[in-house]
């Protein structure tokens, strides 16, 4: 391939970074890549892996200790000016001034970039039209929600049409509607402009619409090709099962991924179960696993493919990046907290909830109930309410009006109670940066009420069951570290309900599946887990949903019966939520028509 | 009943324990809060003087004679008065005292000893530079005073003599004045930035509505927020006082433990204050802006440069409100007058009574500001 | 796009940007402008060395007219009120309760001493605050020898010889304490203003990751650092305005050198107080530690260190060097000068060259804080 037709050529490449231990590790470790010009090329790879660090040296924000790193032809640490002319980048978190309006953040960038008065015009109507925020561009963008801010973010890196865009993990905690809208902008983009993206990812079906994809693991390339060629690697090994009689479907799964000698992945989808059996591991030899159901092999899928390619990277690195499973109970036994105790009280009850910020109603009479030992999941798009919701029933927002019950407390009356008996992970895994991970964990031992010996020995058992490193600083772990800690500090004080608010955003599928482990376990323990998430297929696990809108509740059921409400087009849980919200926006707008 | 007390300390220290590894973990945090009490004190303990030691000053002496001589002399002796220039004319002391070379010049007239012998007046000028009021009026005052004793020496009225003697501090040092209050204002500042940074922070990174669904009382999270604050400005003043006891030497004649017990109480007014400006503010910026704009009045108005009594007295009714109007009279009765407790009992009053109202208000706002 | 008009737009759209924020958080402007306004009154009139009415306990052992003409100046004094406590005892009750500032004792032997030319009188004064002690020593001084003098002369003692002196105060003829307090206060409102204002507007752009995004476009450090400047240096400009206004009308302390050149170096000074502020906000990137340095860096220094209330020349070596190392201190100087003497040109030329210095450092250190990397 000629220089011209790369967009980025790296030779080498090697970034060290200092550990909190004062030991250096490399964070990108002698990469050498090319990165075609013209295309969509995506980077893969779980928490930790140097996607980040990468985009970061290609944009002239770090300089590579060794090796050679040219963009668009321009040696990066010779002259990041000359790169930074020329391309365009969106961190993580945007990056935009949140007390500035929509408009005003445009006109800054377009300006920062020197976009004249005539192209501008026609530009911005083109990116509002786009991002379907023509009506917003006086609102301050901090005061728009996550799907809108990510829109927002990726317009002002596209006021002018860069050589190259870079895109740093740009779905983080965005809603599915708003992850479509932005990958049609992107499509729609490539098309007219034969534009240059490179964006890193955690979502398969984002990896999927690229041309090619880098997967990355510890600073090191896995796998360069294709999604096509990269799915063939999965060929053969992957099954569907039924889920087990009488048993939700992540019964199963719990009980499949526990066997990692045997078993790649294990996810449940659509009542059924998805797995990928090692390679070296007969199809014959998965019987006992598999007994008392039916299975058969499926087409892989890309996912399939990267798990496939994280598990043997993984084994060969032999690290322990896998939530230890000692503690778990047993997988696939009957679920000893949940089974026929529908008439014991329900953990939560929810009556005719209203809260109104002024004007604005958040939440509108919204009312369920979670069972003991229930998973419950509550979905929607971003700004629908369910945050709202969420910090009303962990008593951090009184409600305006209605009734709330938690592990049968009052809210309103014994909101300092209840709040014993419930445990929280915050949206930002909001944990003291500058402590360590123990330190961490004795304050919430302390702030929940434990004492002595009975505190010390909670502590190491969550240390244990997240293998946390407990002198390890809080505030530099990796993302998926981080999440472990958040809910090793939510369970210590073994809460009844535990709330968990985008548990998964940012974290990667390796981790996903270790998080739902964890989770399955705790339910069939009985506790009882509310948790919201923008991963459609997370909400499999769950043994109800509820999908939220503008504050109204659109559907609320097991997910099957949820999938069974959007209708016939819906394959998975993805579409059927989009269906879902759309049906009822589309009815919200005839309503407001008819008025 | 014993049990759940038990267990409610227990839940409150932990959180004790948290704030206060929170904010010393970070070596630059460490830095931050301890260093500069001891350069501070340092420094202002030399730097934060009135007391003249070094006074450059010109002579136009047009007399020339032995009685002028023997005046200078005498000023000259003092150690304190430092000639810098012998001028032939008073049309060169206009640009010696614009450039500040010297802070005065005194000028003798060619017929002083003349008017001495004759028994006239005999007047001698002095030229001061007023850009510092202070500096110069105590120049003159000095001078004045080696005029009238070299006056005396010539038998002329014999002065009444005044002897002067100055409780608690024999020499009148300024620094001794200045340093105690030192022991309250420096701490203050840092302090009450400090709390008033707490919360704001806790809310920008997210933390804090952690904290507000473990089982925590408002109360216990007041607790959590002040103990280490306060702990910091007990430290603060500890280190402050003891650079002020052993390097500068300036006896303490008070008790130890009722100075503490005061800082305590004076500690816990200015954390209260902060810890209100902290839940009410949305960003830590917003905390700091006020927290700033608060600390200029509150020392410019506590007595520390300037009396309270020479205020106006609209403005001597404001200081009440003020803890560090009291806490500055505090640790100076005690540490230099030797004040006992019935002695100072009034000074507590005020800053209570701002304890009283900031700190419950803040454990209140930390709930209701959210919403 | 051409290196000049790119450096404009650039620097347009970020400033515009700067003033947006700077007005959508009413808490900056708010202080910004609130700030001095408080600190000019509180100047003009709250603060005063100048001791008055300082009530003064009398203890006249001693009942006879000589001795009671010999203390009459006090009653005269407009700075001293006496108080007549009946014993010695009675004055010490008073003087522990805070009642009275000073006793003045005549003894039971002094007319019969003053006979004899050698007569006393007592001061006691309370060191603890030593500036007010020596203030009052001072008037009850001169209450007591001025009458003596009158009483000699009267007499026909051996008088009207003897040395007097002259004394002529320049720039401050009265010893007004308002008159160098209130042009100091401009040089700590500039410093505050600068410190505060600025000290977290780089890190808060750090904290919340918008400086990432922002250094991946053509911008160049130097512009980042102008465009913090800008809008501040307007609110600063403001404050001196009203700092000046308020130091010639209502404060009614004369300006005697040139006024341009007070705003020259005003606005010198505020670009280096700004530049301070940037300089710890780019250097901690974290708004705790900024904040606290901030206040560190600002109030004190400036108001202990530069010659504002406490002259330098009475501080040893150390900390003059110190002190000579603080911006404040030369504008200070300055200031002071420019106010109540007069345009002394070498001065303000070397104040200014002083100030010009530190202003291209911190600009240039500033920007090497903001050269655009992450690590």
């Amino acid at each position: 391939m000629s220089e011209a037709d790369a967009s980025v050529v790296i030779e080498g490449l090697r970034k060290r970074f200092e550990a909190p231990d004062g030991k250096p590790f490399d964070a990108i470790d002698d990469i050498s890549l090319t990165v075609r010009a013209g295309e969509l090329t995506a980077f893969v790879g779980p928490d930790g892996a140097g996607k980040t660090t990468l985009m970061r040296m290609m944009a002239g924000l770090l300089r590579p200790d060794d090796g050679s790193l040219q963009v668009l032809g321009i040696d990066v640490r010779a002259d990041p000016q000359a790169v930074q002319n020329r391309i365009s980048y969106m961190p993580q978190r945007f990056g935009l001034y949140e007390d500035l309006s929509v408009q005003e953040n445009l006109d800054l960038y377009a300006d920062l970039h020197g976009v004249p008065q005539e192209v501008r015009r026609e530009r911005f109507g083109r990116m509002l039209e786009m991002t379907d925020m023509a009506r917003f561009t006086d609102r301050p963008a901090g005061k728009l929600s996550g799907g809108m801010k990510q829109k927002l973010g990726l317009a002002c890196t596209l006021v002018r049409s860069p050589d190259l865009l870079l895109l740093d993990e740009p779905s983080v905690g965005v809603d599915p509607l708003s992850r479509r809208d932005l990958w049609k902008i992107l499509d729609q983009l490539i098309a007219d402009e034969q534009l240059s993206v490179i964006v890193s990812t955690a979502y398969m079906d984002e990896a999927e619409r690229c041309a090619q994809i880098f997967v990355l693991n510890r600073g090191k390339v896995l796998a360069d090709d294709a999604p096509d060629t990269l799915r063939e690697k999965a060929d053969g090994l992957t099954y569907v099962a039924d889920a087990l009689p009488d048993a939700p479907a992540r019964t199963l799964q719990a009980r499949l991924i526990d066997a990692p000698d045997r078993i790649v992945d294990a996810v449940p989808k659509g009542g059924d179960v998805h797995f990928i059996r090692r390679p070296e591991c007969e199809e014959a030899a998965l019987g006992d696993l598999l007994s008392g159901t039916r299975f058969e092999p499926r087409e892989a899928k890309l996912e399939d493919a990267f798990m496939l390619l994280l598990r043997e990277h993984e084994g060969e690195a032999a690290s322990g990046n896998d939530m230890a499973t000692a503690d778990l109970p047993p997988s696939g036994e009957k679920e000893a907290g949940r089974s026929g105790n529908d008439q014991e009280a329900p953990a939560i009850v929810v009556r005719d909830l209203v809260r109104k910020f002024g004007d604005f109603t958040a939440v509108a009479s919204t009312s369920f109930d979670v069972r003991r030992g229930e998973i419950f999941g509550l979905l929607g798009p971003n700004g629908a309410g369910k945050t709202t919701t969420f910090r009303m029933l962990c008593g951090l927002l009184p409600a305006t009006s209605g009734h709330l019950e938690v592990a049968g407390l009052d809210l309103r009356t014994a909101r300092a109670k209840a709040r014993g008996r419930i445990g929280y992970v915050s949206q930002k895994f909001a944990l003291y940066g500058n402590l360590s991970v123990r330190e961490n964990l004795e304050f919430f031992a302390g702030a929940y009420g434990l004492r002595g010996a009975h505190a010390r020995e909670r502590v190491k058992a969550v240390i244990a069951q997240f293998t946390l490193d407990q002198a390890a600083q809080s505030g530099i772990l990796p993302v998926g570290y981080k999440q472990r800690l958040a809910m090793a500090a939510g369970l210590l004080h073994e809460p009844d309900i535990l709330f968990l608010d985008e548990p998964t955003s940012g974290i990667d599928p390796l981790a996903r599946r270790a998080f739902w482990r964890t989770i399955t376990s705790l339910a069939q323990a009985g506790v009882t887990v509310i948790v919201t998430t923008h991963f459609m297929e997370e909400a499999e696990y769950c043994d109800r949903i509820a999908i939220q809108d503008a504050g109204e509740m659109l559907a609320l059921g097991t997910p099957a019966e949820v999938r069974a409400q959007a209708g016939e087009t819906a394959s998975d849980m993805n579409e059927a939520f989009i269906a879902i919200v759309e049906q009822g926006r589309a009815r919200h707008t005839d309503k407001k028509a008819a008025a | 009943m014993m049990a759940e007390f038990l267990a409610w300390l227990a839940q409150t220290f932990a959180l004790v324990r948290k704030e206060i590894l929170a904010l010393i973990k970070d070596p630059a945090n460490r830095t931050i809060l301890f260093a500069p009490a001891l350069m501070q004190a340092l420094l202002f303990g030399y730097g934060a003087t009135y007391d003249l030691t070094h006074v450059p000053y010109a002579v136009v002496d047009q007399s020339r004679s032995a009685a002028s001589t023997e005046l200078l002399a005498r000023l000259d002796g003092t150690g304190v008065f430092k000639r810098e220039a012998t001028l032939a004319s008073n049309a060169q002391i206009g640009g010696l005292i614009d450039s500040g070379k010297a802070l005065l010049v005194i000028s003798i007239p060619s017929d002083f000893e003349h008017r001495l012998t004759v028994g006239d007046a005999a007047p001698i000028q002095i030229i001061l530079d007023g850009r510092n009021s202070s500096t110069a009026g105590a120049a003159a005052g000095q001078i004045g005073s080696i005029v009238a004793d070299y006056g005396a020496s010539l038998g002329g009225s014999p002065p009444i003599t005044m002897e002067r003697r100055a409780w608690y501090n024999p020499n009148l040092e300024t620094r001794w004045t200045l340093m105690p209050a030192m022991i309250a204002a420096l701490s203050f500042m840092q302090t009450l930035l400090l709390s008033a940074l707490s919360v704001a922070r806790e809310r920008e990174q997210g933390t804090f509505d952690q904290l507000l669904v473990t089982p925590l009382t408002p109360m216990q999270i007041l607790i959590g927020k002040a103990v280490p604050s306060i702990m910091v400005g007990l430290i603060q003043s500890t280190i402050i006082l003891l650079i002020i006891r052993f390097w500068f030497q300036i006896p303490m004649n008070g008790s130890y433990w009722l100075l503490n017990l005061g800082l305590v109480s004076f500690t816990a007014a200015g954390v209260g204050v902060g810890l209100s400006i902290s839940a009410l503010s949305v960003t830590m910026q917003q905390a700091m802006l006020y927290t700033f704009l608060l600390i200029m009045p509150l020392m410019l108005l506590s007595g520390m440069l300037t009396p309270v009594r020479n205020m106006p007295q609209i403005l001597q009714v404001i200081t009440y409100v003020n803890p560090l109007r009291f806490g500055i009279d505090m640790v100076r009765r005690i540490y230099l007058e030797g004040a006992g407790f019935t002695d100072i009992a009034f000074d507590f009053v005020p800053m209570l009574v701002v304890a009283a109202i900031t700190l419950p208000l803040a454990a209140w706002l930390f709930r209701h500001r959210l919403a | 796009m051409s290196g000049a008009s790119g450096f404009r737009t650039r620097l347009v759209a970020l400033t515009r940007k700067e003033v947006r924020q700077l007005l959508r958080d009413r808490s900056n402007l708010f202080v910004g402008l609130l700030l001095p306004l408080a600190l000019i009154l509180l100047f003009g009139y709250g603060l005063s060395f100048d001791v008055k009415d300082a009530p003064v306990a009398i203890v006249l052992e001693d009942r006879s007219p000589t001795a009671q003409e010999a203390i009459a100046g006090i009653g005269g004094s407009p700075y001293l009120v006496p108080v007549w406590p009946a014993s010695m005892a009675e004055a010490v009750v008073l003087m522990r309760a805070k009642k009275v500032e000073a006793i003045v004792r005549v003894p039971v032997d002094f007319s019969q001493r003053r006979g004899a030319g050698d007569a006393r009188i007592q001061l006691i004064v309370n060191g603890a605050d030593a500036t007010t002690a020596s203030s009052i020593e001072g008037y009850v001084n001169g209450a007591i020898q001025t009458p003596s003098r009158h009483a000699a002369d009267r007499s026909g003692g051996p008088s009207g010889g003897g040395v007097t002196l002259v004394q002529r105060t320049w720039f401050n003829e009265a010893g007004n304490s308002t008159w160098y307090l209130v042009p100091g206060l401009l040089v700590l409102v500039m410093t505050l203003i600068g410190a505060f204002l600025t000290s977290l507007l780089i890190a808060r752009e750090w904290e919340r990751g918008t400086l990432e995004s922002l250094f991946v476009t053509p911008v160049r450090p130097i512009e980042l650092v102008l465009s913090k400047l800008a809008p501040y240096l307007v609110i600063g400009a403001i404050d001196m305005s009203v700092c000046l206004i308020s130091a010639r009308f209502l404060f009614e302390v004369p300006i005697r050198g040139s006024l341009v050149v007070i705003i020259i170096a005003s606005l010198l000074y505020l670009i280096v107080a700004l530049l301070l502020g940037l300089f710890i906000s780019g250097a901690t990137r974290n708004q705790f530690a900024a904040s606290q340095m901030a206040l560190l860096a600002s109030f004190m220094p400036a108001m202990m260190l530069s010659g504002f209330v406490f002259d330098l020349r009475n501080v040893p070596v150390v900390i003059q060097v110190i002190s000579q190392l603080l911006p404040a201190t030369h504008f200070m100087e300055l200031v002071k000068s420019l106010f109540l003497a007069g345009t002394i040109w070498p001065m303000v030329l070397k104040d200014c060259a002083i100030l010009t210095l530190y202003a291209v450092l911190l600009a240039f250190l500033t920007g090497r804080m903001l050269r655009k990397r992450l690590d």
